[in-house]
């Protein structure tokens, strides 16, 4: 009973707070002319700050040269940061040098918003590279994907221009992603999480063995971890690690800020397009899903493993991997929780986790849009929805139109070539890697654990998820070089595309609406979207499933 | 001349199925198929597996090439039968084009006698009795009864004459009578039979904008489940290395990837659209271009002619109105002498008035040496003068009979006005008639509107399509007909320029509106409007400048039009939906029987995959040969559907989407079950598999 009462109160409690956030998100990504003092005082100054360039409005083009290059700009700093990091400052315990492949994939890793950590931030990262390289991405790379979104919702409510890049991430890191990191920052140190810039403790343990303890600005790395759906953990175990994740109380407010702004987002795009019925529709087809993930983990974790059967136990729930100081149900919700969004921080092993309950966190990373990311989620769900117009259009009879604009066959190939990239990214990696020594040296599991671990790495740099099934040893040089490559156009391809079919629709006349007219914002249309997304999942991963966690599931009945 | 049967012709009928049946195998050229992707893929794949089943016979290979070959067979069969219809009817009318030689007017007058091929843009050619009109023109001189049956199947004769809106004459019809002189108005090889042959036959047929969409979201899915079988192999070496089991023989990877890739839509995609055309020639309209049947299924605004469209063309008198003072009887028999003469249907339906109420029949009117007055446009009145007793009897619009009695001293009394204003409140026309100087009253002309049409427009609105009729009446008189008829909106005392301009406000709005014409006037809003329907009897520039054209000339077809293209789209969107939803069967068939040898345990006949089987198919090869069947199939059995069109109850897009989700969605996902099932069950039987 518990179990599902953990369920709704984490899900609905989140839903019901990210309601007034997507108001203020609408009301700060896009301003429009009305704003209060303060709000327009801040909106001058950031208009100083972005300087001539940061102010004129950009079409679709401009707006993505503008995204790309700061991206670009902003990799190669950090690989020069990461590269460097035994010269700089702020490295009390003198990390040494990085490998060029690990320095390439944790600065696409962070820059994508994946946090695909191939590394232990405390064995590895000087505080200087924690705070300045990584959790600067942390920020900006979540910022890139709210002023994306703001920019989508913006071309469809039929504005040529999208708005100004850099204004738009202005406004997403300083209205809304520092006050809320701060907020739950101060939680989290309430809550008994270390902050600080001093090193690593040595401790004399009871039996006079000496422990190093690492610590460090964990509170605020962890804050925007989980609100930016970034993921990366201060520390390598992520948030089961005890200074990461310290008690009952952080552990809430970590799952609900790794649900928030994603949802608060499918508000903000229902507010810019002016649709907010529509919006409702799009956030109840993403909680359907999400819910289902989160009870089929939690129920297939909770019920008996085939193993425990005829054994003298009484509860037979599933413990490895599990940490018990905060119960074991909350790992598999975590599990959901964190795939669904491409959060990729871990509340437990995912590797441990029982084989059916993997496929919820695999299904999340494959479907990667109920609520996902943040910005980008809501993005790769305008893929689905592009292609459910599309098919529901012409089942009333009726030229596809989706807000007034025909959707026409260049939009229609540039949302199922979105469809395409992501199964193409996972599915090629994942052959690539299991018929050869890069992908089979690596893995710690035979069977088809071990094809889950190879499946995983690859769905969750895809998904720019970021979390690890672990048990693979994934430092090394292919490794690196394959899942920094697919981060990299698993995060800008789905943007781009988008925007380039926002690009051409906000060009074509609008068309009238009437009664033959698909709604978008009726329940009908809903079940054609979910039945689109599950259909889809389901037809392009159900091989690789079978063959990973379903084969295994059905191994241990034998 | 043979007819070119029209609306009998069924796809069933064994002429057209072997010709078909003949084709499909011609159809079997790479060249042809590239349009295809998918089927093409299909093709490639058959080509492949029929290599395996000689170099590596087994039974179960050489079926499942067999099949695979069926299933681009029978693609290429819906094409062809789609196709069927059409040539029939293109090699009739091509006999029409046979050489006519035609009588060219040289410049002095003179007649040269040159083949009808041999014509040009500008020439004028003599037509008389008997002969066939060489080419597309217009009348510039006389007046002949024209034998059309051959293009419009309507073997009454029409009448053809030089000026107005009569003047057009179509290559390939016959002069039953007189002499006329046309103007050719059509380059040789361009005419309008040339156009309807080719739309006919599908030859010139382009992929309209949706199709290319659909097409474009077609290769996408196929793209991914290529993507899907190519990468098993690697993941089954994979398992295999950890548990032992075989390779996945290439034809059972191809019979996995044929059954995934959307072919049943694949399949039917061309022979949708070639359908939803010959729906429409069925009904005897020539579309000009596929885009335009597919923009009918978008239109959401009719401009609709008031007369002959949403009222019988004709006007009727319904009742006699006398004026203060004034005997019925009297005022009956004038309005019947003033009428005898007039061959208009409402002259006609006077005399039927009066000889109804009371009894009057016509008479003869040169016995009364009665002379007949013409309607004029400027008098605006008809009637008879009598030389003998110096009647003078007028008909006619109220204010112009009005005036003639006030100009020959009487008097028009107020309550005859009111009449006349009340009968125009009502949608009536009034009539005044008068004798001399005296108002005898008034006759109320009704429009009559068509029985049905009510209801037609009250389904209109639920697809969501506003309708606006268009009338040359005032706009009291409109607004009675449109509130009778149930029409949405209404322009009254319209001119054709009013009509452009609405037309163009109109799609400002982003409204598509679709309208009928037949005068030259009407030409440049045919040509803006999304799609213009012209009437076959119409001016040669109003049927050049309609992306369609009517030869019933019925103008009430706009609506049948419009459901037409409907149909068309949601033709394809059901059938993707259905080919989609059947993978999910396909995958519980195939996927068990691929993976049934992994991780088998020592001793076990089966590996734990065996658990995915739930439809417990008899073995590997049965299931997958099931799946392949089943796969060609149901492109058979769906055939008649894509040829008629998905059924079409009007209602709102809403209801009509989750309609359609229901029976093609879940319909897709759960038919193929229970058909795999049943075709294992057989296969066994049979000792197939």
């Amino acid at each position: 009973m518990h179990n599902i009462l953990n369920i709704v109160l984490v899900l609905g409690g989140t839903a019901l707070l990210a309601w007034p956030l997507g108001k203020y998100l609408a009301s700060v990504m896009d301003p429009g002319s009305r704003l209060r003092v303060l709000h327009a005082h801040i909106e001058r100054m950031m208009g100083a700050v972005a300087g001539s360039t940061g102010r004129q409005p950009q079409d679709w083009m401009g707006y993505l040269v503008a995204m790309i290059t700061f991206n670009v700009l902003m990799f190669v700093l950090v690989c020069i940061l990461l590269g460097t990091q035994q010269f700089l400052p702020l490295n009390p315990a003198s990390k040494g040098p990085l490998s060029w492949d690990l320095v390439f994939n944790t600065a696409a890793s962070f820059t994508t918003n994946t946090n695909l950590q191939h590394y232990s931030g405390e064995v590895s990262m000087s505080y200087f590279s924690q705070v300045f390289a990584l959790m600067w991405l942390q920020f900006v790379s979540t910022g890139t994907g709210l002023a994306c979104l703001a920019a989508l919702a913006r071309g469809l409510a039929g504005s040529r221009m999208l708005g100004n890049f850099f204004l738009d991430l202005q406004r997403a890191v300083f209205l809304v992603l520092l006050p809320l990191a701060l907020l739950v920052a101060a939680l989290f140190v309430a809550g008994g999480m270390p902050m600080t810039f001093h090193g690593a403790v040595e401790a004399r343990t009871l039996e006079g063995a000496v422990q190093t303890i690492a610590r460090g600005p964990v509170a605020a790395f962890v804050a925007i971890k989980q609100l930016g759906t970034n993921g990366g953990g201060f520390y390598g175990p992520n948030s089961t690690h005890p200074f990461e994740n310290p008690g009952f109380f952080t552990n809430i407010v970590s799952m609900i800020a790794i649900l928030l702004i994603p949802m608060a987002c499918v508000w903000m795009f229902g507010r810019i397009t002016g649709r907010p019925r529509h919006a409702i529709v799009i956030f109840g087809v993403m909680f359907v899903l999400l819910a289902c993930k989160a009870s089929w983990a939690v129920w297939a974790e909770t019920t008996p493993a085939a193993a425990l059967h005829g054994l003298p136990v009484v509860e037979a729930s599933s413990l490895e991997g599990k940490e018990l100081r905060l119960g074991s149900t909350t790992g598999p919700l975590w599990a959901a929780l964190t795939t669904c969004t491409s959060n990729g921080s871990v509340g437990a092993m995912h590797d441990s986790l029982n084989p059916l309950t993997s496929l919820s966190p695999f299904a999340g990373m494959w479907l990667n849009a109920t609520f996902g990311g943040v910005g980008v989620g809501m993005i790769n769900m305008f893929g689905y929805i592009i292609v459910a117009v599309f098919l529901g259009g012409m089942m009333i009879g009726r030229t596809p139109e989706y807000f007034g604009r025909r959707i026409d066959a260049r939009e229609t190939g540039l949302a199922a070539l979105m469809l395409l990239f992501h199964p193409l990214f996972i599915l090629v990696g994942a052959a690539l890697f299991s018929i050869s020594s890069w992908g089979t040296d690596t893995i710690a599991n035979p069977g088809p654990h071990g094809f889950s671990e190879i499946l995983y790495e690859f769905s969750s740099a895809a998904a720019n998820n970021g979390s690890g099934f672990e048990g693979l040893g994934d430092n090394t040089v292919p490794w690196n070089i394959a899942t920094g490559l697919i981060m990299l156009l698993g995060r800008y391809l789905p943007i781009i595309l988008p925007l380039a079919i926002v690009g051409l629709l906000a060009a074509k006349p609008p068309v009238a609406e009437s009664s033959g007219t698909l709604r978008v914002d009726a329940p009908t249309f809903g079940i054609l979207l979910l039945g689109v997304i599950v259909l889809f999942g389901a037809l392009t991963f159900l091989p690789a499933a079978m063959l990973g966690p379903v084969a295994e599931h059905l191994m241990t009945l034998h | 001349m043979h007819q070119p049967s029209r609306g009998q012709t069924s796809f069933l009928d064994p002429e057209l199925l072997r010709r078909a049946m003949i084709e499909s195998f011609r159809k079997l050229d790479p060249r042809h198929l590239l349009r295809n992707p998918v089927v093409f893929l299909v093709w490639l794949g058959s080509l492949v597996t029929t290599g395996f089943a000689i170099f590596d016979f087994s039974p179960f290979t050489l079926q499942l090439a067999l099949w695979l070959w069926f299933t681009v067979l029978f693609a290429n069969f819906a094409e062809a039968a789609a196709e069927g219809r059409g040539k029939a009817q293109a090699a009739a009318l091509r006999k029409l084009r046979t050489t006519t030689v035609a009588r060219k007017l040289a410049a002095e007058g003179a007649e040269e006698r040159v083949n009808a091929t041999g014509l040009h843009r500008g020439d004028r050619v003599v037509c008389e009795a008997g002969d066939t009109i060489p080419c597309d023109g217009d009348v510039i001189e006389g007046i002949a009864t024209v034998d059309e049956s051959a293009i419009t199947g309507e073997s009454a004769p029409v009448i053809r004459e030089s000026g107005g809106d009569r003047c057009a004459v179509t290559g390939g019809t016959h002069v039953l009578s007189d002499r006329i002189v046309i103007e050719i108005c059509n380059e040789p090889g361009d005419s309008f039979l040339d156009r309807m042959i080719g739309m006919v036959e599908s030859a010139k047929r382009q992929a309209t904008p949706n199709e290319k969409a659909l097409g474009l979201l077609l290769l996408s899915l196929t793209a991914v489940f290529l993507l899907v079988v190519a990468t098993l192999p690697a993941f089954v070496a994979y398992a295999r290395s950890q548990g032992g089991g075989d390779t996945i023989p290439v034809p059972i990877l191809i019979a996995l990837l044929v059954c995934l890739i959307p072919t049943t839509i694949g399949a039917l995609l061309s022979a949708i659209g070639i359908s939803g055309i010959d729906r429409l020639t069925r009904r005897n309209v020539m579309a000009m271009s596929g885009r335009a049947v597919e923009a009918a299924g978008d239109i959401d605004v009719l401009l609709l002619d008031k007369t002959g469209t949403i009222t019988l063309g004709n006007r009727e008198a319904v009742a006699f109105l006398p004026a203060p003072g004034i005997d019925g009887g009297r005022l009956a028999e004038n309005a019947q002498l003033a009428s005898l003469a007039d061959e208009t249907p409402e002259g006609r339906s006077i005399v039927v008035l009066a000889k109804e109420t009371h009894g009057f029949r016509g008479r003869d009117l040169s016995e009364a040496r009665f002379r007949f007055i013409p309607f004029t446009a400027q008098t605006r009145m008809s009637g008879v003068d009598s030389s003998a007793d110096g009647r003078r009897i007028r008909k006619g619009a109220a204010d112009a009979v009005a005036a003639w009695v006030r100009g020959q001293g009487g008097n028009v009394p107020g309550e005859v006005l009111q009449a006349a204003e009340s009968v125009s409140k009502s949608g009536g026309t009034p009539l005044l008639v008068a004798e001399n100087g005296t108002i005898l009253g008034v006759i109320h002309l009704k429009d009559i509107v068509k029985g049905g049409i009510r209801e037609r427009f009250a389904l209109l609105r639920k697809m969501g399509i506003r309708t606006v009729m268009v009338t040359g009446d005032n706009p009291l008189t409109a607004a009675a007909i449109a509130a009778e008829a149930g029409v949405d909106d209404f322009m009254a005392s319209a001119t054709p320029e009013d009509k452009l301009a609405r037309i163009t406000a109109e799609q400002k709005a982003g409204h598509l509106v679709a309208m009928t014409g037949d005068g030259t006037n009407d030409a440049p809003a045919l040509a803006q409007a999304d799609v213009g329907v012209a009437m076959n009897t119409g001016t040669q520039a109003a049927r050049e400048a309609g992306n369609m054209v009517d030869l019933d000339s019925n103008p009430t077809k706009l609506i049948e039009v419009v459901e037409i293209g409907k149909q068309l789209l949601m033709t394809r969107g059901a059938l993707t939906t259905f080919s989609l939803a059947n993978d999910v069967a396909k995958y519980f068939a195939i996927l068990p029987a691929l993976f049934i040898a992994l991780y088998v345990p020592a001793g076990a006949p089966a590996g734990p995959l065996a658990a995915w089987n739930i439809m417990h198919l008899h073995s590997p090869e049965s299931a997958i040969l099931s799946a392949v069947i089943f796969n060609a199939l149901i492109i058979i059995a769906l055939i008649p559907l894509a040829l008629r069109g998905v059924a079409y109850p009007p209602m709102p897009a809403d209801a009509m989407l989750r309609r359609n989700l229901l029976i093609y969605g879940l319909g897709g996902v759960l038919v193929p079950f229970l058909g795999i099932k049943l075709i294992d069950l057989a296969l066994v039987a049979t000792g197939l598999a």
